[in-house]
């Protein structure tokens, strides 16, 4: 019989490439810090032009608001610096966006659901109670750094939601659905966690 | 002689570094020595596992450079600067040493002696690799197969295995070399991209029904098979094994 | 198309893993056009989880996550899968 490892086997002198003197308090369990940004994505990239792109709230509430770009880019906007964390273990700190506030596109909004689901170009979708995306803690971005969002990493806009792992901030995004059940995403519905929680280390279903 | 149904799980296991092999200024080969190993077919592939001393992992998949040899299995790895794992099997690794190992893997993109019809292969930078172990099988197999070999490099000093290449040419084999960044003095051959033209130049007619196989980075993949499709190759009859953007 | 996009035989190790056979020579008909196709060649995109899709239409085939030592797949995008033992 050829030896078989049943453990992993630690190879000699190997580290990777992740950074070394990171402040351990600023990363959740199990995660490492990349310098670089790694592209994932589950689909090709879609290429939206700003003529037709819109960005719209839907579903349970008194009336669907809907901006076109330029009514988007006219929104008050903010500089965002968080950390995110990907469910694949990799973790970017300090990272820099520009965006609107979610708080600002559901001002004035009366809704009885308590869920939202993000939807996206491409038919990507991820969900989260309402409380979770609201009061400073979700903004959709446009701007990564001084540039504005590439298309490989969810431009012409984005969502950002840092404190749940990063699948729950859907690329190309275009609008959100307001419900009063919780409705499982792409993901959520084959495996990863429901809530998502990186400092609860909340990968797995079953987590 | 091979179904396509490899039996039992797949498991890690533990390969010894046997010999290490300057191919070009960024490309090594690595021999393993792999106890038990239950030879691979030309085109299939390893999976390599990395873990550091507190538990980090990456794990990469390595086409096989060479033909069926007992316990020894070549790996032809092109140095990624800053890369995850890359620079450490190219430059730490030392004869000895220990790393895990799973395969061979791949009943898809795979070629055989005994499969009929002229062979084209399109290789793109380190995609040549699964390639030349379809070369270096049809030659251990003393096989006869009307074979183009189409090899796009940015220079010549990025050509892998380009004396062995010249070697096994004749017999059947042509190999013909694009240089799309550089070329040495003197230089007749192709100087540009593959593109449909040169394919037609170079390759069978899709009348000689050949069987293809293109592998490298993900464009060049995506040009090659568009090309061949649109001179007429039946679709199915093309394989490709995309590296992503940067290959493996 | 995209720069990521692998095919299908990128992640025969995994699929090796799981099923105990050797799956991309294994032909699937998609659930969306119903063209059939080896699973070597479809389009695999890498995001949180792992993506197959269609060559043909791009409907999704199948998702694949991988935690420790449990791996779920939605195969629901397959219409059926044939496979030689």
């Amino acid at each position: 019989m050829p030896p078989r490892a049943v453990k992993p086997v630690v190879s000699r002198g190997w580290r990777g490439r992740r950074a070394a003197d990171v402040d351990p308090e600023r990363l959740p369990p199990g995660q490492y810090v990349t310098s670089d940004f790694p592209v994932l994505s589950a689909g090709p990239t879609p290429h939206t032009s700003l003529e037709l792109w819109d960005f719209s709230i839907v579903g349970e509430l008194d009336e669907p608001r809907k901006w076109t770009w330029e009514e988007f880019r006219a929104l008050p906007s903010e500089e965002i610096t968080r950390d995110i964390h990907c469910v694949n273990k990799w973790s970017k700190l300090d990272t820099v966006w520009r965006g609107v506030s979610v708080d600002t596109l559901l001002e004035g909004i009366e809704t009885s659901g308590g869920y939202v689901t993000q939807f996206s170009d491409g038919g990507y979708t991820t969900n989260l109670p309402l409380e979770d995306i609201t009061a400073g803690k979700a903004w959709v971005v446009f701007a990564y750094g001084d540039e504005p969002l590439e298309p490989e990493h969810g431009g012409p806009a984005r969502m950002l939601v840092p404190r749940h792992y990063f699948w729950k901030s859907a690329k190309w995004i275009r609008g959100l659905r307001l419900h009063s059940t919780d409705e499982p995403g792409f993901w959520e519905t084959n495996g990863y966690h429901n809530y998502g929680d990186p400092w609860q280390e909340q990968r797995y279903q079953g987590d | 002689m091979a179904g396509t149904a490899v039996p039992g799980r797949l498991s890690w296991q533990l390969a010894e570094l046997a010999e290490v092999v300057v191919e070009t200024p960024r490309v090594k080969t690595i021999v393993f020595d792999v106890p038990g190993w239950p030879s691979h077919r030309a085109g299939q592939h390893v999976d390599i596992r990395l873990t550091a001393e507190d538990g980090y992992q990456a794990e990469r998949s390595f086409s096989i450079a060479s033909a069926a040899d007992g316990t020894r299995v070549a790996l032809t790895v092109q140095k990624i600067e800053d890369g995850e794992v890359s620079p450490y099997l190219t430059e730490e690794l030392r004869p000895g040493d220990k790393i895990e190992l799973r395969g061979p893997i791949g009943g898809y993109f795979v070629w055989e002696p005994s499969e009929r019809g002229p062979l084209m292969l399109v290789a793109g930078g380190s995609g040549i690799v699964p390639l030349m172990a379809m070369i270096r099988t049809r030659e251990a197999a003393g096989d006869d197969t009307e074979t183009v070999l189409l090899y796009s490099s940015r220079s010549r000093d990025d050509v892998i295995y380009r004396d062995e290449l010249e070697r096994l040419s004749g017999n059947g084999l042509a190999v013909v070399h694009a240089l799309t960044d550089s070329q040495p003095p003197g230089w007749t051959g192709y100087a540009r991209r593959v593109d449909a033209e040169m394919l037609a130049e170079v390759g069978p007619r899709p009348a000689e029904r050949p069987r293809v196989y293109a592998c490298g980075p993900t464009p060049f993949v995506e040009a090659v098979a568009e090309a061949l499709v649109r001179l007429g190759h039946d679709p199915l009859a093309i394989k490709t094994e995309r590296f992503g953007p940067t290959g493996r | 198309m995209d720069e990521l996009m692998l095919d299908g035989n990128a992640i025969a190790g995994l699929l090796q893993e799981v099923f105990a056979v050797e799956m991309t020579t294994a032909v699937g008909t998609c659930g969306g056009c119903g063209a059939p196709g080896p699973v070597g060649a479809v389009h695999v995109y890498r995001g949180a989880g792992i993506v197959l899709r269609c060559p043909h239409c791009g409907n999704v085939l199948a998702k694949i996550v991988k935690g420790d030592s449990r791996v779920w797949i939605d195969s629901t995008g397959i219409r059926t899968l044939e496979v030689t033992v």
